[in-house]
Formats: structure tokens, sequence, C-alpha cells
């Protein structure tokens, strides 16, 4: 059953007997990487076999490093699918903006904390937006789309993964940005340790870099 | 009302004409070319400078109106190179105060898409925005319009621009490298740079120069810059287009004189059932129309400005600015 058509990759919902033909109760959730046509065949071909086998890799490894993230049942590279563990929760994107301020305050902490635990594993998600992120009953955190994940230690990929972060808030969390953000940052230093305050400060850097100002330059005045 | 729009942000002095209606009297301008090299903004500005009058007149006599029937000026406080901006404001608020009438600051990137959704009649488009000095997918949300995704490093339209100099093309590069990489055939790979929402052009431009100086085919280079860049973009504004589910796409700004990217951003569109919509070349390059168009709908939405309220602002951000004239 399609359950999102995302912009990248079709999600199907199917029961695991089907999918990995064994016995096994439940469901399980088929990303399935579609060929665009406006992109040529290399790219095309090139783009979507090294993410799929790359994210398969990324979920693994980001497990060991205590993020939770589905487990990976099988990777088809030919059809380009990864079969993985669904998630029953509901999207952080859905509820950031209606809990209530500490509830609020301690879901952006642990996401600090989590984005920390990648970092200090040597990856970067490449795309932390509230929808990647998924709440589950138990108040744990699922880091569920790596498809534009790396392992890269630098200052600079750190410093974008937290940014887009910033930028994901600014856009799709307007009204509650600045408070969000400082709960991430206070979860991410507490959990990443020295050096922390380095990628901070490179965050800065890659916002005025890429012509970003600071708030007083408001509209109209 | 008539209003009169000034655009300077970079290479182009424009000056536009338009009623309260949108119905656009005269679009005129005049472009700087630098003798060698990028753009000098000391020099572009001084180019301003020295031809505004001759747009003024130009855009006055297309129109045919005199300048004391205008009711309204406009001009672009930015983003933009300083030099530039300063030159157009200066303008501005000399005919402003001369002819004693209401000025009004614009943003140059929302009157690039105000003017795309006038013409189009595009309602609610997701727009990608690309020229040699923005790469950024806007669209509107709660008040104001959103960045969806931007370049972290170099515009689109540079990338292209540079490369071109770099490989020892006429200037302007984008639209011969255009050309060339329509004969291109093989697929040199280059890096490909999404990063989230957003984008990076500098990797990819000097690995296109350094394959060059390494010996590589240059149409089958231009071919793969394009293909590499344009596929990158593309994807950005298809993820902006999944999130927000809106059902329209535009593309604007100079790099949208690129058929290929035309053609490419048509297809994800159709893909997702939304509309696609180009404005006429002459308004999706930088111009004194949208400007003027732009000012009005802020003027006619209770916006008032002081001449000292009129400074401009390099680096003035697309989502820092309230759009009462549209809502939700």
């Amino acid at each position: 059953m399609l359950m999102k058509k995302g912009a990248e990759a079709n999600l199907y919902l199917e029961p695991f007997a089907r999918v990995l033909h064994r016995a096994g109760e439940g469901k399980v959730l088929v990303k399935h990487r579609i060929s665009k046509r406006y992109r040529i065949l290399e790219i095309d071909k090139q783009l979507r076999e090294s993410r799929t086998a790359l994210e398969s890799k990324l979920f693994v490894d980001a497990k060991r490093a205590g993020v939770p993230t589905p487990l990976v049942y099988e990777v088809d590279r030919t059809d380009m699918c990864i079969v993985m563990e669904f998630i029953d929760g509901i999207q952080v994107k859905l509820v950031l903006d209606k809990l209530k301020p500490k509830a609020r305050r301690k879901l952006c902490e642990l996401i600090g904390r989590q984005v920390a635990r990648l970092h200090r594993a040597g990856i970067v998600h490449g795309d932390l937006t509230t929808s990647n992120m998924i709440l589950t009953r138990e108040g744990k955190v699922y880091f569920v789309d790596f498809g534009l994940g790396e392992y890269n230690p630098s200052l600079e990929a750190r410093g974008v993964d937290l940014h887009l972060l910033r930028r994901a808030l600014q856009s799709i969390h307007f009204r509650i940005t600045d408070e969000a953000y400082r709960a991430v940052l206070a979860g991410y230093k507490r959990e990443f340790g020295e050096g922390a305050n380095k990628v901070i400060k490179r965050v800065e850097e890659i916002e005025r870099r890429g012509r970003y100002v600071p708030k007083e330059e408001r509209a109209w005045h | 009302m008539l209003c009169l729009g000034i655009e300077g942000t970079a290479h182009t002095f424009g000056v536009g004409i338009v009623d309260s209606r949108g119905k656009v009297f005269a679009n005129a301008s005049k472009i700087y070319v630098p003798a060698k090299g990028g753009i000098h903004p000391r020099e572009a500005a001084q180019f301003h400078a020295a031809n505004a009058r001759v747009v003024l007149d130009e855009a006055l006599k297309a129109a045919r109106v005199a300048i004391e029937d205008v009711d309204l000026l406009a001009f672009s406080a930015g983003p933009g190179l300083g030099p530039c901006l300063r030159t157009a404001a200066t303008a501005a608020r000399a005919l402003a105060s001369w002819l004693d009438v209401p000025i009004i600051s614009v943003n140059h990137c929302i009157a690039h898409v105000e003017i795309g959704r006038l013409t189009e009649r595009a309602r609610d488009p997701v727009t990608l925005y690309v020229s040699g000095g923005n790469t950024q997918v806007i669209a509107f949300d709660a008040g104001r319009y959103r960045v969806f995704g931007e370049t972290l490093d170099i515009p689109v339209g540079n990338c292209l621009d540079v490369f071109g100099r770099e490989v020892g093309l006429p200037y302007p590069g984008g639209p011969t490298v255009e050309r060339l990489a329509r004969e291109g055939k093989r697929y040199i790979p280059l890096p490909y740079v999404v990063k989230g929402m957003d984008l990076s052009f500098s990797g990819l431009m000097t690995e296109a120069v350094r394959k060059h100086r390494a010996g590589a085919d240059l149409h089958d280079l231009c071919y793969s810059l394009q293909e590499t860049a344009f596929a990158a973009l593309v994807e950005v504004t298809e993820r902006a287009v999944a999130h927000t589910e809106k059902k329209e796409v535009m593309l604007t700004g100079g790099v949208a004189a690129n058929k290929r990217l035309g053609e490419m951003l048509k297809l994800m569109a159709r893909e997702h059932h939304a509309k696609f919509f180009v404005p006429q070349m002459e308004l999706c390059a930088d111009n004194g129309a949208m400007i003027a168009w732009t000012g009005i709908l802020a003027y006619k939405h209770g916006l008032r400005q002081k001449l000292r309220e009129t400074g401009v602002k390099q680096r003035w951000r697309t989502d820092q600015v309230d759009i009462p004239w549209r809502t939700g």
C-alpha cells in the first residue's frame, strides 16, 4: 500500500511475510527510490544507487551510535529499495508547535543530543527537518530518513547539518524557531561535550556566508 | 495610479512604469558589461549613474507619459551590490522629493516573484529564482515569502559565467555554455551537491574547470555541468513542491532563459500535477517594471515610508519582508 509519495522516494507499507518471503508478523516499510525523468540516466542511476547503499549503512551506524533508527531488513540495489522496520508514531513536524513549552524544550534537547551522537560517530544527516523525525508513544525520537546523509567528520559538514535544522525550524516552525533552536543547541552541547562551541560558531559563519543577516535588519524600515 | 520603478541591484539599470491595475506601460533598461572579468561594483554604479537619465527618458517616452504624471516612486533597496543600490536609491529619492510623491523600498527577489504572478496569473507558485546573483526556492507561507532552498555559496548563474570565463568563452558565459551543451554527448561525472534544502555550486565549478584543464571535451563538459547543476536545482524545487503541496511552479531570473532548465522543471511540475510558468524573458531578467508593480502592491496595502527610511540593504532577505497584500 502506497503510504507516502515523497520528493525522492515512494514509501510502501506492506506485510512482512509478503515482502521478505519468510514467516513474520506485522508490517514493513519499503522505501523505493524512484527514477526521475527530468535528469539524465547517468545522474539518475548514480544518485539512486549511491543513496540507497549509503542510506542503509547510515541507518545501521546511527543506531550503533545510540540514535533510534528503523531496523534494515534488506537492501535491493537493482530496484533501489530498502526494506525496513515500520516506526509507529507521529512526525515531530506535526506536534512541535502544539506542545507545551516545557515538553517542547525537552523534545528539542533530545533532538539536539541525538544530532550530537551522530556527529560524534562521524555521521551527518544532511536533511535534519522535523518531518524526518518520528516521535513514538514511548517518547523516543526516530531519525527515519538518511537519504542525504554522509560520513563526514568535518566542522563544516557538522555546521551545515545544524544550520539546516535551524533553517527547517525557521521555515516550518517560525513561531517558535528561537526557543526550539536554543533547546537543540543545549542538548547538542551537553552530549557533544568539548568542541560543540566550535561547531556552533561555524553555523554562525555559514549563515553569514550564505547571505544571512541579523534580525535587526527588519522589513520595510 | 502610476508608479515608476527603478531597478539597480547589479548589472542592470532599469526603469519601469506600471499602473495600479498591473498594466506595464514601459520597461526600459541598460546593462553594464564589464570590459574584462566579472562585475566591478563601482564601475557598474558609475555606469548606472551615467545612464540613469537616458533610461528614464526612454521609459517615459515609451509610456507616453510626462514625469509629472507619476504618482509613486519605487526602487530596489536590496539585496545587491552596495554602490549599485545606492545609485538607484539616490535617483529614486531625488525624483520622489522633486515630484513630491511617496517612495517605497522594494525587495528585488520578491519583485521577481510578484511580476511573474501578475503577468502569468500564477496564484501561489513555488518559485525557482536563478540568476547571476541569486539562487533561491521561494514559496509563500503565513504572511511571508519563505526560502525553501538556496545556495550555500555561489549562485548558479555565477557558476556558469565563471566557468565560461575560466575556459575562455565569451561573456556572458551562461548562454554560450547552453549552446555548447547541445552538442555534448558524453556525461562526465561532476560533484552533485544538495544539502537538505540547500545547494552548493562552488565545488562543481572548480571541478569542471579542472576537468577542462585536464583535457576533457568542452562540449561534453558544458553538457555535464548544466545537467549536474540543473538536476540539483530541480531536486530542491521538487522537495519544496512536495513539502508545501502547492500546485504551481514558476521559473524566473536571468538563468530562466536556459531552455534545458525550463524543460527539466516542466517535467518535474507535470509529475506533481502542477502548472508551470515562465514569465517572458524581459520580465525574468532584472527590470524596473517588477519594482514598480511591487511598489504599487505595498503602497496599496498601507506601506508608507519617510525619505530617511529608504536606506539600502545589501543583504535584505526574502523572508524578512512582510507581505500584507497576500493572505494565508
